[in-house]
């Protein structure tokens, strides 16, 4: 039996959820945990059931086996007016314009919006002036922009984002994180979807990895990169460091090496040679490996 | 509820905005008022010309008993002495036509009319007229005037439609009861394909342009195709009461400024209530087999090629128009009243003409009501599952597979 109160004060509870179409088994016995407050990576390649977990958690499928409760509540119709879903396949009517697709979005999820509110999301965005306009008249990056209103415009106490950045350029993928970290300080919950790693990395606080399915990781980013660190250290120096004791070997990178450490040795017993032999070093990091590189580690292992 | 609600509202409005709506919703009646002014100016510049001249026509008695009586209202028969000079009168236009009446007329009855006119048919007022011409000359001194008049004139005919009950019926039939069935029907699978096929052209948009699972995320399948359905269907609703009302007034003016074979032209309200009631359940049916189709079909254009085949049913019966028409209560009648797609168009139709017995209503209705609830169940399934399925249509085989395992 599990903790009811857990289940009751986190933000997602999902437990042993499955889907399986045909003879293919989509989304495998996952759980997980979303607390308030966070920003929780679900990750994985294209096709591991990230979105399939998703719309179960949204009821617009339901799961095989296994139950969700999002908000403190078993799923309901009426759960949903308390999500913000932006799907990866989205749209808006080509021939509405960009404040009554607003206006009838937020309807559909029983919140009348008032036009303060509306206006005050488009300037946030720098889009107000564009308010009349058909959303076939605006780019696509504006209409992305609208897009994730839309889906914040009834003030969600849960946030979910499916490849959220995909189409954006660098200036509205910086804005859009800068919104998305807002709305976490503003104690909502918010998952992040995504098969690009290294957005997780800058923004989220814990995760899980997903594939073919199953579970491959669930966890603290830091503790996860913790636990798959090499023993190794990434080094920027000048002159000739190559006959360091403990190094077994070394690897030449853009802007460092990294030199990989026999069993005895500690980042630290490098570091105390480098200041003992007076070496000029400009960088120095322990060696922690992108998530790109765990999941390519793990999904290399499994695939044998 | 409230979502549904709100759905509907805006597929309402949506729809009563669209230009291609306003047109065909506006377009019958305003045929209708053009074509009985257009008639009425063309009929007033009719009446300031007079058409009808005198007409001469030359005869060529051979049996010399034929003398009197030639003088007829807007007809003068002129004798001829022999032929060639009747031609040569018919060719120097003295006289339009004419015709010899044989030595053996008596026994055999035969005429024969020349003329210069190549004609589709013996023009009435000559046959008429040479008609009264014998009749008079036959008869005048053999019998009584009022009797001569009866055999040029045998029977004025006047028909009445009787019920079963020995009532004069409603309806007389006459051209307006054969013309209007075939009006209102087309009418009919207009209105009801026009809103469905709207639903159709939405769902399919709303796929393709991937507004389907933002909606998903807000409202339940269920309350997604609720809204749809009723909001399209109020906004038919509105298009086929303006026809029908618009039809009867037209009926009214029509029969009443045009006349003639027009005269017997009016609406029954039980013609207007049972159109009401056949628009509704038509309507429903289609609808919620184009919001399957709608939601099967990859693109828009896609789940119009997979409605097709069912559209096509509906207007089967327009294949049999004349054994329906010929045979209201036969066979083909009925199977086509009882037959769900089929029925709406057969039973205006048949209604025009024919009595249709309460029980065969009573049927219909009850047949296509459970068709529609039992599709309903049906093309719920096919909506959840393949709502979201983008990219590809399915083939047939996967639809039931999928639909198995629903």
């Amino acid at each position: 039996m599990k903790n009811v109160n857990s289940e009751l004060s986190a933000a997602v509870n999902v437990n042993n959820i499955s889907k399986t179409y045909g003879k293919k088994t989509v989304v495998n016995d996952v759980s997980f945990t979303v607390e308030q407050g966070e920003i929780f990576g679900l990750i994985g390649p294209n096709g591991a059931g990230k979105t399939t977990a998703i719309r179960m958690m949204m009821d617009i499928i339901k799961p095989d086996s296994g139950y969700v409760y999002i908000l403190g509540e078993k799923l309901k119709e009426k759960t949903k007016n308390r999500i913000g879903y932006l799907p990866e396949e989205r749209g808006l009517y080509k021939k509405q314009t960009v404040i009554d697709t607003m206006r009838y979005m937020s309807s559909l999820k029983g919140v009348t919006a008032d036009d303060t509110r509306l206006e005050m999301l488009l300037k946030r965005v720098g889009m107000l002036p564009h308010k009349n306009k058909k959303i076939e008249e605006i780019s696509r990056g504006m209409g992305q922009l609208i897009q994730f209103l839309v889906t914040i415009i009834h003030n969600p106490d849960l946030i979910i984002l499916d490849e959220p950045f995909s189409g954006l350029d660098p200036v509205n993928t910086e804005l859009l994180k800068d919104l998305i970290t807002e709305l976490k300080n503003q104690g909502k919950a918010i998952i992040f979807s995504t098969h690009q790693m290294n957005q997780v990395e800058e923004l989220c606080d814990r995760l899980f990895m997903i594939n073919k399915g199953s579970k491959m990781l669930y966890g603290n980013l830091a503790e996860i990169k913790q636990e798959y660190r090499d023993n190794s250290v990434f080094i920027n120096y000048e002159g000739d460091i190559s006959r360091l004791n403990g190094v077994i070997s070394s690897r030449q990178k853009d802007k460092y090496t990294e030199f990989f450490l026999d069993e005895k040795t500690t980042p630290y017993d490098i570091l105390q040679q480098l200041i003992d032999k007076r070496f000029t070093v400009n960088f120095f990091e322990v060696g922690t490996p992108s998530l790109n590189e765990i999941f390519l580690r793990i999904a290399g292992g499994n695939n044998e | 509820m409230n979502k549904t609600l709100t759905i509907l509202k805006h597929e309402f409005l949506n729809t009563l905005r669209r230009k291609s709506f306003l047109l065909m919703t506006l377009a019958f009646p305003l045929l209708g008022i053009l074509a009985i002014v257009g008639y009425q100016i063309i009929s007033g510049l009719d009446n300031t010309v007079p058409v009808e001249e005198t007409v001469v026509i030359g005869y060529v008695d051979q049996t010399n008993s034929f003398n009197n009586y030639a003088n007829q209202e807007k007809i003068i028969l002129v004798s001829q002495p022999d032929h060639e000079t009747a031609f040569g009168a018919m060719t120097s236009g003295e006289i339009s036509q004419y015709f010899i009446i044989p030595e053996d007329y008596l026994a055999t009855g035969v005429i024969i009319r020349y003329t210069l006119d190549r004609e589709m048919d013996i023009p009435g007022n000559v046959a008429m007229a040479i008609r009264e011409f014998l009749v008079n000359n036959l008869l005048t001194g053999q019998v009584d005037s009022a009797i001569i008049e009866r055999v040029a004139y045998p029977m004025s005919l006047s028909s009445i439609t009787l019920d079963s009950d020995g009532q004069i019926s409603t309806n007389q039939g006459g051209f307006g009861a054969f013309v209007l069935p075939y009006i209102f029907s087309l009418l009919l699978i207009m209105a009801i394909f026009t809103s469905s096929g709207f639903l159709l052209q939405g769902l399919g948009e709303e796929k393709e342009n991937r507004v389907m699972e933002i909606l998903l995320s807000s409202v339940s399948p269920r309350q997604l195709i609720a809204g749809k359905v009723l909001g399209l269907g109020a906004a038919g609703l509105v298009q086929i009461v303006i026809w029908l009302v618009s039809a009867r007034y037209l009926a009214n003016m029509a029969s009443s400024s045009i006349g003639g074979v027009l005269s017997s032209l009016s609406i029954p309200t039980d013609f207007l209530i049972i159109s009401l009631i056949y628009f509704i359940l038509g309507y429903l049916l289609f609808a919620v087999i184009m919001a399957g189709a709608g939601s099967i079909g990859a693109t828009a254009r896609e789940s119009q090629q997979l409605s097709v085949v069912f559209t096509l049913t509906a207007v089967v019966p327009f294949y049999f128009i004349m054994p329906i028409m010929e045979n209201p209560n036969g066979t083909i009648s009925q199977i086509f009243t009882f037959i769900p797609f089929t029925a709406p168009i057969t039973v205006i139709m048949r209604m025009g003409i024919a009595e249709i017995p309460l029980w065969q209503f009573a049927i219909s209705i009850t047949i296509m009501i459970v068709t529609i609830i039992g599709l309903l169940f049906i093309v719920a399934k096919i909506f959840r599952t393949f709502l979201l399925m983008y990219g590809k249509t399915p083939k047939i085989s996967e639809i039931f597979k999928y639909l198995r395992q629903a």
